[in-house]
């Protein structure tokens, strides 16, 4: 049980940003433009682990077809806004939400509404690559189908060639897909993983760190991967490593002790920030 | 440099040696008494037994009193019948049960069922053959293969349960987590991904309970009663290998204690098998991940 989101601990840390002249508040960006489509429209989204407030008061508004990177220092709170997008943090007991969160129109949290068919349209990677150790590669692939009463094998196969191919595996497993998924190498395996999400064909693909336990060479091949996932998904990428922010996403949001501090451009994030505490962030000087 | 003063002295540092090496003795004594007990048994079922043991034993009824000969066939193929029906009722009833507190119960409810698990395995045998004598054999007015087995059924559902909830525990949070993300339903996940990964584990907790439950004798005596004719219909008394060994082994006959010998040699030999088995697939298992 070693998966527990993280979380700001119970008390609260001083605030190691500190600047002179601290406006208010910046204004959270409104991005999209009204003309772009919305992925998840949030407002003011709240959550509680027992009595400790995790995420305050989060307004957002995440683009479809684009990458969205999340960042900010261990314990800010953007693993546990993840996991809310697809209801995965309703697995840890004793969270409670407030606010609306919803994803292309339809309520997230609506009543009747349940987490399983939630998360056939919004699809979760990992930070540790977890393929199935029984199955093979082409059964991890296939297993989100098959359980969801997919047999016609037609459609298997092709899901099963589509989704490693998207995933750029294909070239590298098409000789051996009755091979353990678990005889990949790491970043083989993430990528695995990548194509068992992506054969259920979600409408959005969240990755929480998912390069963390890679090398650089894998994380590049995941890094380029995200980029052709961006012609037909919207992606959501929490990640520590703020070069991977800037490198692959289109879209960049902040988060710090809870709260979302600035959502914008990604070049204008790393370079012209509108609040100082993302500046902070950023430049190195926290974090 | 100076030494440290907090050094043993060289008289210290012996006595601390012959210690540590009078304390190892001791302990290699004590685990040689622990195995000591097995390799007894089977000197001795070996000694009195494997003389006795030829296919007339496999393959023949047991004489009428006072003739020579005759074997133990209906007694091993019963033995195997009522493990069989064992299996069916404690193997489906334990494993649910092992997956609901390993799944599916709340801290209380889990509570309450593990110490009702652990006084059902510290019930005496005996007293499920009396439990089960009243409710399957009174009411049917019958001795029967069926109590029999429902007897043995029932004593491995405790540990079928405890050992099935902990290899379900033992499987990363990851891989539910990992299911539950594709918008696979809870009860899906658990059985076809949980479940599965946890399979191994599971079928060796049920071969050791069948080992365990193999050789009962109590359980049987109220219930299958035992049989010297071939059972042709379960819901007759039927024999089974202890059964069978109890009854010869208090005869009078110098034959039927020979027999007694060779049965309980080959009742050994199968729950050896069993245990046997169970090393193999877990030494599998671990090679495998």
């Amino acid at each position: 049980m070693s998966t527990l989101p993280e979380a700001p601990t119970g008390q609260k840390p001083s605030d190691p940003i500190r600047i002179s002249s601290t406006p208010s508040s910046a204004p959270v960006a409104s991005l999209p433009a009204a003309s772009e489509e919305v992925a998840f429209d949030i407002k003011n989204f709240s959550m509680w682990y027992g009595q400790r407030q995790a995420l305050n008061d989060v307004t957002i508004r995440i683009p479809a077809k684009k990458v969205t990177a999340i960042i900010g220092p261990s314990g800010c709170g953007k693993s546990t806004f993840l996991r809310a997008l697809n209801r995965m943090h309703e697995l840890t007991p004793g969270t409670r939400i407030e606010g609306s969160l919803k994803h292309f129109g339809s309520d997230l949290y609506g009543p009747g509404v349940e987490a399983v068919s939630i998360r056939r349209r919004v699809g979760m990677v990992f930070q540790k690559s977890n393929p199935f150790p029984t199955m093979s590669i082409a059964e991890n692939v296939l297993v989100g189908l098959r359980l969801n009463g997919i047999k016609d094998k037609a459609v298997l196969h092709g899901r099963l060639e589509d989704s490693l191919k998207m995933a750029a595996l294909w070239d590298e497993v098409k000789d051996s897909l009755n091979r353990p998924g678990t005889s990949l190498s790491g970043g083989q395996q993430q990528r695995l993983c990548i194509a068992r999400s992506l054969a259920v064909q979600p409408e959005t693909l969240l990755m929480d760190e998912p390069c963390s336990a890679l090398d650089p060479i894998a994380t590049a091949k995941i890094e380029e991967l995200i980029q052709t996932l961006r012609s037909s998904y919207t992606v959501v990428i929490v990640t520590h490593n703020m070069q991977q922010a800037a490198r692959c996403s289109d879209r960049t949001a902040f988060f710090y002790m809870g709260k979302l501090i600035e959502f914008d451009d990604t070049r204008k994030i790393f370079t012209n920030p509108g609040n100082p505490q993302t500046e902070a962030y950023v430049s190195g000087r926290f974090g | 440099m100076e030494a440290s003063p907090y050094l043993p002295t060289a008289a210290v540092a012996r006595f601390r040696k012959a210690k540590s090496t009078a304390v190892t003795v001791v302990l290699v004594i004590c685990a040689g008494l622990v195995i000591a007990p097995l390799f007894l048994v089977i000197y001795f079922l070996l000694v009195q037994g494997w003389s006795s043991i030829d296919l007339n034993f496999f393959t023949q009824l047991p004489k009428p009193t006072g003739e020579m000969g005759g074997g133990m066939a209906n007694a091993i193929v019963g033995t195997i019948e009522l493990l069989a029906m064992a299996a069916v009722v404690g193997v489906p009833l334990g494993i649910f049960g092992g997956i609901y507190l390993a799944e599916y119960g709340s801290d209380r409810a889990n509570d309450w069922l593990r110490f009702a698990a652990d006084v059902l395995n510290g019930v005496p045998s005996i007293v499920w053959g009396m439990v089960v004598y009243l409710m399957l054999v009174v009411p049917f007015k019958t001795f029967s293969a069926y109590a029999g087995g429902v007897a043995l059924g029932l004593m491995m559902v405790p540990l079928v349960m405890r050992t099935t909830e902990e290899v379900l525990i033992l499987v990363p949070q990851s891989y539910r987590e990992a299911a539950l993300a594709l918008g696979v339903a809870r009860w899906k996940v658990i059985m076809v991904i949980v479940v599965r990964t946890a399979l191994k584990g599971i079928a060796t907790g049920v071969i050791v309970a069948l080992a365990r439950i193999a050789g009962e004798t109590a359980p049987l005596l109220f219930t299958a009663l035992g049989n010297n004719f071939w059972n042709h219909n379960l819901k007759e008394p039927i024999a089974a290998l202890p059964l069978q060994i109890f009854a010869y082994a208090i005869s009078p006959y110098d034959d039927w204690h020979r027999q007694a010998w060779a049965g309980a040699l080959v009742l050994m030999g199968l729950i050896l098998a069993l245990n046997i088995s169970v090393r193999v697939m877990s030494r599998d298992r671990n090679r495998t991940h």
